[in-house]
């Protein structure tokens, strides 16, 4: 709206001052740089594990992007978060392999059965503060995992396999790894914008609103209740899409995808990059996804050099990589307005 | 004159504790009214159940004319009541002009699609909650930087900026729970001409303060409350004659009391 006014009056710097490296990240560039850079690395290496990686690392980003929503931006502690993957996963994987439907065509099913799984998971848990709302998403998280294990139409603790791809159109077939993995950066990139997008606006406000001081919130007419079950059910929606696109490159669905150790490392990657902050949570993500693949080295002890480097992070920067700033753009000049109080004092 | 407030036999408890008994008492339009009463007196308990922080235990409130008794915060807040915090309750790590947004977020101008395609709507709705927000915090004479973290910024000036967020509500009723506490002599003066000037914008102020010579400049009405029960009303001048208003702030043994009234 002012960034004309903005550009040509110079506002005050604000905040501590940052470097250069801090200036570029937080360019509106920046988007587009790890954009290109999604669709670059192909070109560095496209082996069929290089490809299974960075699809698998584009699928993390996607739910902790979503993760960011209900934690990051509301506040509200989600131990359980993969449970709404797994039911994404699972609804994509049954409708699609009992009509012999591409993946595709299964999302507005999805979309219906993880908003209907946020508002059976929320509506109840969702009055509950902090600790006894970690601890109930905990349950629900691993109920779903044991419901999947134990129901014969997920196929039990074996799950199904033999999933079709997401779309076949002529001679463009999806099930290639190579066009997987654009298309799930594409679906990847656009979520995260819209979750970034959504935080910056009177919605996301209103989560962080709740976040900082659910009375207060009250007071100033926020139905905080409303707004928390809006939180969950767009994490809900990112974790079951996320859910599509992991059965897409899978084809196979398992419950021992959805164990509380992966609910946990989703919650990391919001922890490490910086809680609310879109482009923080992004790089926490890819860290957390890529990090043990790059410490395939150290051979049995990479999960321990992976740990102690998380270690060292949150030492070193207790807030995450990249936190939420706080700190936003103000008008370049003064109003015509005079500015009341201080002039009638005669200040 | 409609009454903004009326308040009827109000009556709070906890457990056996009556923290409001009885009160009854109503506010008109642009009128400035003042409840005083020694710590513990049930003003703030009385705040909080007109509020819907605390649902009343008896007794009813109507806001324009409009029940609402036992009504959650927020829908009390929709019908037109607006009110700041004995405590501080920012929201501390979002900036300013943040904090006063927040006072606006029952204008509404957009929804979750418009903010994900950033349509022409949501660009406006936006820009329409920065102008605003820049207009509250030059209204209550906010000076400093409104980019940074509320948290950032001294005593005196997060009042002011709860203060513009109650009034971005642009609510008829305004609660005050102790505006003065910890501002100093200026500020107070300064607070003084403020809530003069948030009357003449049509609104009516209930508040809670302890300064009695703020008290006794600002107000038109006075409701003087001891132990939840409302022990005197009137007029500055004629509260401050009053023997039980004396009697409650100075005790009973009254040699020379009357000299004090306004202690």
């Amino acid at each position: 709206m002012s960034e004309n006014v903005d550009a040509t009056l110079a506002p005050q710097r604000l905040g501590p001052p940052r470097s250069p490296i801090s200036r570029l990240l937080e360019s509106r560039l920046i988007g587009w740089v790890a954009l290109a850079a999604a669709l670059l690395a192909p070109f560095v290496t496209a082996s069929p594990y290089s490809l299974n990686v960075m699809t698998t690392a584009a699928i993390f980003v996607l739910l902790a992007s979503g993760l960011n929503i209900v934690v990051g931006y509301c506040g509200l502690l989600d131990l359980g978060y993969i449970a709404f993957m797994a039911v994404g996963a699972y609804t994509a994987g049954i409708i699609s392999k009992s009509f012999e439907l591409p993946l595709l065509f299964t999302i507005p099913a999805v979309l219906v059965m993880t908003i209907l799984a946020g508002l059976i998971i929320g509506a109840p848990t969702l009055r509950l503060r902090s600790d006894y709302l970690a601890i109930v998403t905990l349950g629900f998280g691993e109920i779903t995992r044991i419901t999947a294990n134990n129901l014969s139409v997920t196929g039990g603790p074996s799950g199904i396999f033999g999933i079709p791809g997401l779309l076949k159109i002529g001679g463009l077939d999806v099930e290639n790894p190579a066009v997987l993995y654009y298309l799930t950066v594409l679906v990847v990139s656009l979520f995260v914008l819209a979750s970034a997008r959504l935080g910056k606006s009177r919605l996301g406000r209103a989560w962080r609103f709740v976040r900082e001081d659910e009375d207060a919130a009250e007071a100033m007419g926020i139905h905080t209740y409303k707004v928390k079950l809006l939180a969950y059910i767009f994490g809900a929606i990112w974790g079951g899409l996320g859910g599509v696109l992991f059965a897409a490159h899978l084809s196979a669905v398992s419950p021992q995808s959805f164990i509380f150790l992966q609910s946990a490392l989703v919650l990391m990657a919001v922890v490490l990059g910086g809680m609310g902050n879109m482009r923080g949570v992004v790089i926490g993500a890819l860290v957390i996804s890529l990090l043990p693949e790059l410490l395939r080295d150290f051979a049995s002890n990479r999960y321990l050099v992976f740990g102690l480097l998380l270690v060292v992070v949150m030492v070193f920067r207790p807030q995450g990589f990249w936190p939420a700033r706080g700190y936003e753009r103000e008008r370049a000049t003064v109003d015509v307005d005079p500015p009341a109080v201080a002039t009638e004092q005669g200040r | 004159m409609t009454a903004v407030l009326e308040v009827k036999d109000l009556q709070v408890a906890f457990g056996g504790v009556k923290a409001v008994d009885g009160l009854s008492f109503s506010a008109h339009e642009r009128e400035i009214i003042a409840v005083i009463g020694p710590n513990g007196a049930g003003k703030t308990s009385a705040f909080n159940c007109i509020t819907g922080f605390y649902r009343p235990t008896s007794g009813s409130v109507r806001i324009k004319g409009l029940e609402t008794t036992g009504k959650r915060p927020a829908d009390i807040a929709a019908v037109g009541v607006t009110r700041t915090f004995q405590n501080l309750r920012l929201f501390p790590d979002l900036t300013v002009l943040d904090n006063v947004r927040a006072g606006m977020h029952l204008y509404g101008g957009q929804n979750w699609a418009d903010a994900i395609l950033h349509t022409p709507r949501f660009k406006r709705s936006e820009a329409m909650y920065t102008d605003e927000a820049n207009y509250w915090l030059d209204f209550v004479g906010f000076e400093g930087a409104r980019g940074v973290p509320v948290r950032n910024l001294s005593y005196g000036q997060q009042k002011r900026v709860e203060i513009a967020r109650a009034l971005a509500r642009k609510a008829e009723l305004l609660l005050l729970d102790e505006p003065a506490a910890g501002l100093n002599y200026s500020e107070k003066q300064q607070l003084l001409v403020l809530c003069g000037r948030i009357r003449d914008l049509g609104t009516s102020i209930v508040l809670i303060e302890h300064d009695m010579g703020l008290v006794m400049e600002l107000s038109e009405r006075i409701i003087v409350m001891n132990f939840g029960r409302e022990i005197a009303v009137g007029t500055p001048a004629e509260v401050k004659a009053n023997p039980a208003v004396i009697e409650a702030y100075l005790g009973k043994d009254d040699e020379g009391a009357q000299s004090n009234g306004d202690a």
